[in-house]
C-alpha cells in the first residue's frame, strides 16, 4: 500500500536517501508520513551545520507527538528545504518529492537498504 | 459564541474609577504610547453574561464525576475559598514589616510543619508555584548538594518510561543527562535494569509511588538503597499522594526529596489550570540549599530567613501562598485520622470500579490498585477500530469528564481512571455502567464513537489545522 | 472532622466485602510492613467552624495598612466587582486544564481573549496562556533565546532584585551566563552596555519602568542590541502598557511583565500571573500553553491547546521548558480586568497612578531632607533620601496605619496609584512632618 521507488535507498529510522554527484539528498519515506499522521511542524538545522551517522539532525511534529529526524550519513549541511518550514502538509502529500536536507562533504553513511528490503522490513513492523 | 471583541461597542463603559484629584500629570510626548489599544468595550451586564455563558461551557469538580487519571479532581471544600479570601490575607502586600505579616509567616510555618510530617521530610519551601516548579527546585537541591561535596562527575538523572512527561523535561532544565529505564512485567521499576544503570555518575532517581499504573512498587526499599548505595539522591514525584498520605511516608520509603501538589492532593482547585502550588521538601542534608526565603520561629515570632548555600529563589516572594493557606484549611479539616481516611477511600473507590470494569475492558495491570487504574484499549481498538479517544469522547455525551487518555505511554491506548475519595459508591455505579454502556456501544455501533460527542458545544476540532496554521490571538477587522 | 469522604462506613464495608477485603489496610498489602505508619503525628481533625476559627486567628495577626504607599514588585490597585465574581465561578475554579475541548469552550475562548489582550497591550504577535509571574516569566524568556553560538544574558542592574534572583537560577541551572548592566543615575548605563554587547549576547533584559520607577530609553536599546544581533526581553508593568509607548514601539522582541497589577490581589505575594508576549518569529520558541483558533466537523469555530508538541509531556527531556500549567485563573482575572475598564479605563489608573506618584513627590519634597535621587522620568515610583533613619520613618507610619515607601539602603521607594487620593496623600505628609 505504500510507495517505495526503487532507485531510493533507505534506513531503518525510515528515512529516504538519494545520492546526486557528491551530495546526499535525505528525506522521510511514505510508510513514515502515514505513521506519524498529519505533520504539523518540520524542526530542520541550518546550513552549514554538521550531522552525524544515526543521529538526530531535527525532528518532525503531528498534533500529539514528535519523532526524531536521523541522519543517515556524516557531513555538513550545504541545504535545507525551507518550504517544509511553511507547509509542513507537504511531507504527507509527496515525502519523495520534498527532500528535508542535502549533505555534503560525507565522510561516512551508515549501511543502507535497497528499496526492497526496505518494504520488507516496513511490512515486518505490522 | 461571540467573543468580548465582538460584543465591544465604541464608548461603552463601567464607571469603576473617580477623576484624578491630583493634577494631572503629563509626561513628554515622545514617551507616549500612540498606537491604539483594542481592548474590549463593554457594559458590566455585558461581561457578566459573557462569562456566564462561558462557565456553561466549562466542566468542573462541580459540574459532575471527573475521573481524571493522575490529576486527583476531588471537592474542592467551600471553606478553603472562604478562607483566603479573607481580607487580612488578601490584603497583606508581600514586602511588609515582619512584625505586621505574623499571621501569613505562621499559616507557612504551620504548612511546612504538617506536610514535613505527613512526608517525612525534615524542612520544606513553598516557593516552587506548580508541581514541574516543585520539581525543577528538587534536582537543583540534588544538584547542589553534590557540587557542594566537589562530585562533579554525577550527572545523570534516572528516570522510569512510566514517568510523567516533567520529569524528564525537569531533569534537563537542571542540566543533567535523563537515563529512562524500562518498566518490568508488573509495572514496576526493573530492578536488574536499576543496577545495571546506577554508578558513580548517578546523580539521583526520580520516582512516582504508586506509578503512573495506579501501583505501589513492592520493591520500593531495595529501589532507594541501590540508588544511595551509588551514591545518588532519591527524588520522589508527589504526585500519587493521595494514594498512600497517613499510611506510608516517601521520608521511610528512602525519598531525599518531594514535591507536592497541592492543588491535587491537599484540595485547592485546579483553577483551569492554576494557579496551583508545588512545595519542594526534603531531608536535613539538603535543607541548607532550599530556595530563599525559609520561615523560622524563635522567642519573639516568626521570622525570614535564608538557608545557608540556598540555590536562590525559583519565583518572586514566597510562592502561591493563598493557595497554601487553602491546603492549611484542608489539612486542619481532616486531621490526624482523616488523612488516612482520605487515602483509604481513594484507594477503595478506585478498586471498586476497576472491579466493576474488568470484566469488560482490558485493565493494564490485573492486581489490587492504588488511587488509579489505567486500561487498555489495544484489543478494541485492532478488533474494532474503536480508539480510547473514541471512548473518551463518548463519555462527554453522558456528562462526565474523560479520563485521562494515552497515559501512562508504556500502555497501549491507555485510558487512566482516578475516581478520588469524594465519590460516592452511587456515582460509581452510575459511571461504571456508563463506561459498561459505551464498550456494548463499541462493539454495536463504533460509527456512533467515532462521531462523539454530539451533545456538546462544538464536535471534535480540527487540531491538525490549528497546528499547522497558528491563530492565537483575535483578527481584528482593518488590521494595521 | 471532614474528610470529604462520601462513602458511609457501612457502605464501605459492602465494597470491600465485594473485593472479598476486610479492612481498608488490606488494599496496602504492597507497602512493606517495616514502613507502614501506625497513626500520624498531628492535630486531630476538626469542624467546619472551628477550622473557621482557628484561621480567622491566624489571619488576624497580620497587619492590613489602611493607607499603602509601597510597590517594588507588588502594587495596590482597585480590584472591580466584577473580577472577583467571575473568578468565583465554579465552573472555572475547579476545572483542570483544558485538555478535552468539547467541555472546555469557556476555558479555552477566555485564554484566547486574554492571549489577544495581552498582545494588544504589549503590541507584540503571540502571547502564551501565561506562567508563574513575572520574574519566570523574564527566565524563561532568557532561554528562549537560547542559540548555540549565541547564549549569554545580559541584564540591567536596575531591574526587581527578584527578578534578577529568579534569573540567575534559571540561568545557573542550564548554565547560561548572567552579565549584569551597571546603572548610572539609577538607569542603564549605556556605556557599559555597548563595553559588554558583542555577538555572544543572546539577549538583553531591561525593566521599564525599572525598579525604580524610571522609565528607560528601551529605544535605544534595542536598536544597540539589534546590530550586534542580539535580542531585546523587555519587562514592564502592564498598566504602564496602557500609556507610555509599548514593547512594540520601542522594537523588544519579547515583552514580559508581572500581572499582579492586572486583578490581583497583594496577597502576600501570590497568586500571581507571568505574562508573555513576543514578536510572531519567535512563536515556536515561546513555552508554556498556548490556545488558538480552529473549527470543529461542523465548520463551528471553536479554541483549543495547540502547538502542543513543544511541551514537556510530548517532547520530555528534549521540551525547552518543563512548564505544564498556567495561571489559568490568574489570567482570567486580567482579562476581566482589563474588558471591565476597556481602553479609556486601563489609560485613566495609569495616568491617576503616575499623576498621584508625582504629586507625592512634590509634596514629599517641600519637606526638606526628602530629594529625588534621580531627574529621569518615572511612572508611579521613585526613589528620595529621607532625612531620617527610613526604618524609623517606617515605623512610625507603621503606628499610624500607613504603610510607607519600600526602604532601599538609607532611600525609600515610595510608590502611589489610583487608589492614593489627594486627601491620603495630603495626610501621609502631615503625618511625616509629625514624626519627624
Amino acid at each position: 500500500m505504500f510507495n517505495y521507488p526503487k532507485k531510493l535507498m533507505y534506513t531503518e529510522t525510515h528515512e529516504w536517501v538519494k545520492k546526486e554527484g557528491d551530495i546526499y539528498v535525505v528525506g522521510i519515506s511514505d510508510y513514515a508520513q502515514d505513521a506519524l499522521g498529519d505533520i504539523v511542524f518540520v524542526n530542520l538545522p541550518e546550513v552549514d551545520d554538521e550531522v552525524f551517522v544515526q543521529e538526530p539532525f531535527g525532528d518532525v511534529e503531528s498534533v500529539k507527538a514528535v519523532s526524531d529526524l536521523y541522519s543517515p550519513v556524516s557531513g555538513v549541511i550545504c541545504a535545507v528545504n525551507e518550504d517544509l518550514l511553511d507547509n509542513p502538509a507537504l511531507l504527507n502529500e509527496d515525502p519523495y518529492r520534498n527532500w528535508l536536507i542535502k549533505v555534503e562533504d560525507v565522510s561516512d553513511t551508515e549501511e543502507f537498504l535497497d528499496a526492497e528490503s526496505y518494504q520488507q522490513f516496513c511490512e515486518s513492523q505490522g | 459564541m461571540k467573543l468580548l471583541f465582538e460584543i465591544s461597542s465604541k464608548g461603552r463603559k463601567l464607571d469603576l474609577i473617580p477623576p484624578c484629584d491630583t493634577e494631572e500629570y503629563s509626561f513628554n510626548d515622545e514617551l507616549l504610547r500612540k498606537e491604539k489599544l483594542r481592548l474590549p468595550e463593554v457594559s458590566e451586564v455585558d461581561l457578566s453574561r459573557h462569562y456566564t455563558a462561558l462557565a456553561k461551557q466549562a466542566h468542573g469538580v462541580n459540574d459532575g464525576f471527573y475521573p481524571l487519571g493522575s490529576c486527583t479532581m476531588k471537592y474542592n471544600p467551600s471553606l478553603n475559598e472562604t478562607v483566603a479570601g479573607d481580607k487580612n490575607f488578601t490584603n497583606i502586600h508581600p514586602l511588609q514589616p515582619a512584625e505586621t505579616i505574623q499571621g501569613c509567616l505562621e499559616v507557612l510555618y504551620q504548612a511546612k510543619e504538617l506536610l514535613c510530617e505527613i512526608t517525612g521530610m525534615d524542612d520544606m519551601s513553598f516557593q516552587p508555584a506548580a508541581g514541574a516548579h516543585g520539581e525543577y527546585a528538587g534536582l537543583i537541591l540534588i544538584k547542589k548538594y553534590h557540587q557542594d561535596r566537589n562530585d562533579h562527575k554525577r550527572v545523570n538523572i534516572i528516570v522510569p518510561d512510566s514517568a510523567h512527561g516533567t520529569n524528564p523535561a525537569s531533569a534537563t532544565m537542571v542540566g543533567f543527562k535523563v537515563i529512562n529505564i524500562p518498566s518490568n512485567e508488573n509495572g514496576g521499576v526493573d530492578i536488574e535494569k536499576l543496577k545495571a544503570a546506577v554508578g558513580e555518575d548517578t546523580a539521583g532517581l526520580m520516582l512516582t509511588n504508586p506509578n503512573t499504573l495506579g501501583l505501589f512498587d513492592p520493591n520500593i526499599l531495595e529501589i532507594t538503597r541501590i540508588v544511595h548505595d551509588a551514591g545518588g539522591l532519591c527524588y520522589y514525584d508527589g504526585a500519587n499522594l493521595n494514594a498512600v498520605m497517613g499510611r506510608v511516608r516517601p521520608g521511610d520509603m528512602g525519598f531525599d526529596c518531594i514535591h507536592l501538589n497541592l492543588h491535587k492532593t491537599f484540595s485547592t482547585p485546579h483553577g483551569g489550570g492554576g494557579p496551583g502550588s508545588g512545595p519542594v521538601g526534603c531531608k536535613n542534608i539538603l535543607k541548607d540549599f532550599l530556595p530563599a526565603l525559609e520561615v523560622a520561629k524563635n522567642s519573639g515570632g516568626y521570622y525570614f530567613y535564608q538557608p545557608e548555600k540556598t540555590m536562590g529563589q525559583v519565583r518572586s516572594f514566597y510562592g502561591n501562598f493563598l493557595v497554601v493557606v487553602k491546603a492549611l484549611t484542608y489539612i486542619k479539616s481532616l486531621g490526624k485520622e482523616g488523612i488516612p481516611e482520605a487515602s483509604g477511600n481513594a484507594v477503595l473507590n478506585a478498586n471498586y470500579l476497576m472491579n466493576r470494569l474488568k470484566d469488560y475492558y482490558d485493565v493494564a495491570y490485573d492486581t489490587i490498585c492504588m488511587h488509579e487504574f489505567v486500561l487498555s484499549l489495544g484489543r478494541m481498538k485492532r478488533e474494532h477500530g474503536i480508539s480510547a479517544m473514541d471512548i473518551a469522547k463518548g463519555c462527554l455525551d453522558y456528562g462526565i469528564h474523560p479520563p485521562t487518555m494515552y497515559f501512562p505511554l508504556i500502555v497501549p491506548e491507555a485510558l487512566m481512571l482516578e475516581p478520588t475519595e469524594t465519590e460516592s459508591r452511587e456515582t460509581l455505579d452510575q459511571a461504571a455502567d456508563i463506561f459498561i454502556e459505551l464498550f456494548k456501544t463499541a462493539l454495536k455501533d463504533p460509527e456512533k464513537l467515532h462521531n462523539a460527542p454530539l451533545s456538546c458545544y462544538i464536535t471534535r476540532p480540527n487540531e491538525t489545522e490549528a497546528a499547522r496554521n497558528p491563530i492565537l490571538t483575535y483578527q481584528f477587522e482593518n488590521d494595521q | 472532622m471532614a474528610s470529604y469522604v462520601v462513602n458511609t462506613r457501612k457502605q464501605q464495608q459492602q465494597m470491600l466485602r465485594e473485593l472479598k477485603l476486610e479492612t481498608l489496610d488490606d488494599l496496602f498489602v504492597d507497602v512493606p510492613a517495616s514502613v507502614r505508619l501506625e497513626s500520624l503525628n498531628i492535630p486531630q481533625g476538626q469542624s467546619e467552624l472551628e477550622v473557621y476559627h482557628e484561621m480567622s486567628e491566624i489571619s488576624s495577626k497580620n497587619t492590613v495598612f489602611k493607607h499603602i504607599f509601597r510597590g517594588g514588585g507588588a502594587y495596590n490597585h482597585y480590584i472591580p466587582s466584577i473580577v472577583n465574581a467571575v473568578v468565583s465561578k465554579e465552573e472555572f475554579l475547579t476545572a483542570y486544564t483544558p485538555y478535552q475541548p468539547e467541555i472546555s469552550q469557556g476555558i479555552l475562548q477566555s485564554i484566547f481573549e486574554y492571549q489577544t489582550q495581552m498582545c494588544q497591550l504589549s503590541g507584540l504577535d503571540v502571547s502564551n496562556a501565561s506562567v508563574y509571574d513575572g520574574a519566570v516569566a523574564a527566565a524563561e524568556a532568557a532561554l528562549m533565546l537560547q542559540e548555540r553560538r549565541k547564549s549569554d544574558i545580559l541584564v540591567a542592574e536596575t531591574v526587581n532584585p527578584q527578578l534578577l534572583q529568579v534569573l540567575k537560577t534559571y540561568c545557573e541551572s542550564r548554565d547560561v551566563k548572567v552579565i549584569t548592566v551597571k546603572a548610572i543615575d539609577y538607569a542603564v548605563d549605556f556605556n557599559d552596555l555597548k563595553e559588554k554587547l558583542n555577538d555572544t549576547i543572546a539577549g538583553v533584559i531591561v525593566q521599564s519602568p525599572n525598579f525604580y520607577g524610571l522609565i528607560e530609553d528601551v529605544k535605544a536599546i534595542s536598536e544597540l542590541t539589534h546590530s550586534h544581533g542580539g535580542k531585546v526581553i523587555m519587562h514592564t508593568n502592564p498598566i504602564a502598557l496602557a500609556l507610555l509607548k509599548n514593547a512594540k514601539e520601542l522594537d523588544a522582541d519579547i515583552c514580559t511583565a508581572e500581572g499582579q497589577p492586572l486583578g490581583m490581589p497583594l496577597a502576600f505575594g501570590g497568586p500571581y500571573l507571568g505574562i508573555m508576549t513576543c514578536k510572531k518569529e519567535l512563536m515556536r520558541k515561546l513555552p508554556g500553553r498556548i490556545v488558538g483558533q480552529t473549527v470543529d466537523t461542523n465548520n463551528q469555530r471553536c479554541f483549543v491547546l495547540t502547538l502542543q508538541a513543544r511541551e514537556q509531556h510530548i517532547r520530555r527531556e528534549k521540551a525547552s521548558s518543563n512548564i505544564c500549567s498556567n495561571q489559568a485563573l490568574c489570567a482570567m482575572r486580567a482579562s476581566v480586568y482589563c474588558a471591565a475598564l476597556g481602553p479609556d479605563g486601563l489609560r485613566q489608573v495609569a495616568k491617576n497612578s503616575a499623576s498621584n506618584a508625582h504629586y507625592l513627590a512634590r509634596k514629599l519634597m517641600e519637606i526638606t531632607g526628602f530629594e529625588l535621587k534621580s531627574t529621569k522620568e518615572f511612572f508611579n515610583e521613585f526613589l528620595m533620601s529621607c532625612p531620617i533613619d527610613n526604618e524609623k520613618l517606617v515605623a512610625g507610619l507603621a503606628e499610624k496605619g500607613i504603610l510607607a515607601g519600600l526602604p532601599l539602603g538609607k532611600d525609600i521607594l515610595w510608590c502611589a496609584t489610583e487608589v492614593n487620593t489627594k486627601k491620603e496623600i495630603d495626610n501621609l505628609v502631615e503625618i511625616i512632618k509629625e514624626v519627624l
